[in-house]
């Protein structure tokens, strides 16, 4: 597969959305734990929600 | 099930997070797969007669400028949710849907600009499509912006939910600058009267990287969605923390 001339203006579109998605794959991944485990330090801590069932159930 | 029932059913957050969770990981394998093979057609895609192989910066260029437009067109429907209905996820929704219809829209200018060069000879001009497009990811970012100035968010959802709606005026001007003015970007070559002018050797992996890019969205933003319900859990959280801590 030749890209031609230009070759460039190709490849640095292609690596550019790729580096974006991965950014926000990875963004969205680390948010998940950081929540996670902000409320699991919060439930040890004995602050629970009035319903009494954990905050961090997502199932 | 009607639509009404499944609607009131996800107003509950905890049963939205149950959904998601079995949902995801279907949604992200079949992205993935549809990536794939959308990719591989591009790679595979003939050259044009006039662009050459530049053409192959449609394949990523279309699904990013149609989503730029419909992330926001889903965020003025969350918008009337909190505003009419007070659907308690709509605005978890909006709120969700913002960063990620900002990528979507930074990356339709930049592949649209490094897809100019070559074939216009100019990175930028000030015509009207790419000025409607540089508006809209301006006014992604004001929103964002408004999201982390108010603390409360309802009262942020409220006024980002104002703004959504004010600014999807935008949205019928981006479709049909091309035809309203004499602008240097083509007009519609798809979703026009008379069926897409496109030849199958480019409609048909535009088409499959249209439905990656839209799954893509529809994972990230159902994922963005469940982090934004965990965050308000917290915020909760700590409030009572704190109350306790002062009494």
């Amino acid at each position: 597969m030749s890209l031609g001339p230009y070759a460039p203006f190709i490849v640095t579109s292609y690596v550019l959305v790729t580096a974006v998605v991965l950014f926000l794959i990875l963004w969205i991944t680390f948010d998940y734990r950081r929540q996670m485990h902000r409320l699991h330090e919060l439930e040890a801590s004995g602050i629970v929600r009035r319903s009494g069932r954990s905050a961090a159930d997502t199932r | 099930m009607t639509l009404t029932t499944t609607l009131t059913d996800l107003a509950n957050p905890t049963r939205f997070l149950s959904l998601t969770a079995r949902v995801l990981p279907w949604l992200t394998a079949a992205t993935a797969i549809l990536l794939a093979i959308g990719l591989y057609q591009s790679a595979m895609a003939p050259d044009d007669y006039q662009q050459g192989a530049t053409v192959k910066i449609m394949f990523i260029h279309v699904p990013n400028a149609w989503l730029a437009m419909f992330v926001w067109g889903v965020m003025s429907v969350a918008a009337l949710g909190t505003l009419v209905w007070r659907h308690p996820l709509a605005d978890v929704a909006a709120k969700a849907a913002a960063p990620i219809g900002a990528a979507f829209t930074f990356l339709a200018l930049v592949t649209g600009s490094l897809w100019g060069r070559p074939m216009w000879g100019t990175y930028w001009e000030w015509d009207a499509r790419l000025t409607s497009v540089l508006i809209l990811f301006l006014m992604y970012l004001g929103l964002m912006a408004l999201w982390r100035a108010v603390e409360d968010p309802s009262r942020a959802a409220r006024a980002a939910a104002v703004l959504t709606l004010v600014g999807a005026l935008n949205l019928p001007i981006i479709k049909f600058s091309v035809d309203w003015w004499n602008t240097l970007h083509q007009p519609a070559s798809v979703f026009r009267m008379g069926g897409p002018t496109l030849d199958r050797a480019f409609l048909i992996p535009l088409l499959v990287m249209a439905v990656a890019f839209s799954l893509l969205f529809v994972t990230l933003h159902l994922a963005a969605m469940r982090n934004e319900i965990l965050r308000r859990r917290v915020r909760s959280l700590q409030m009572m923390q704190a109350s306790r801590k002062a009494a």
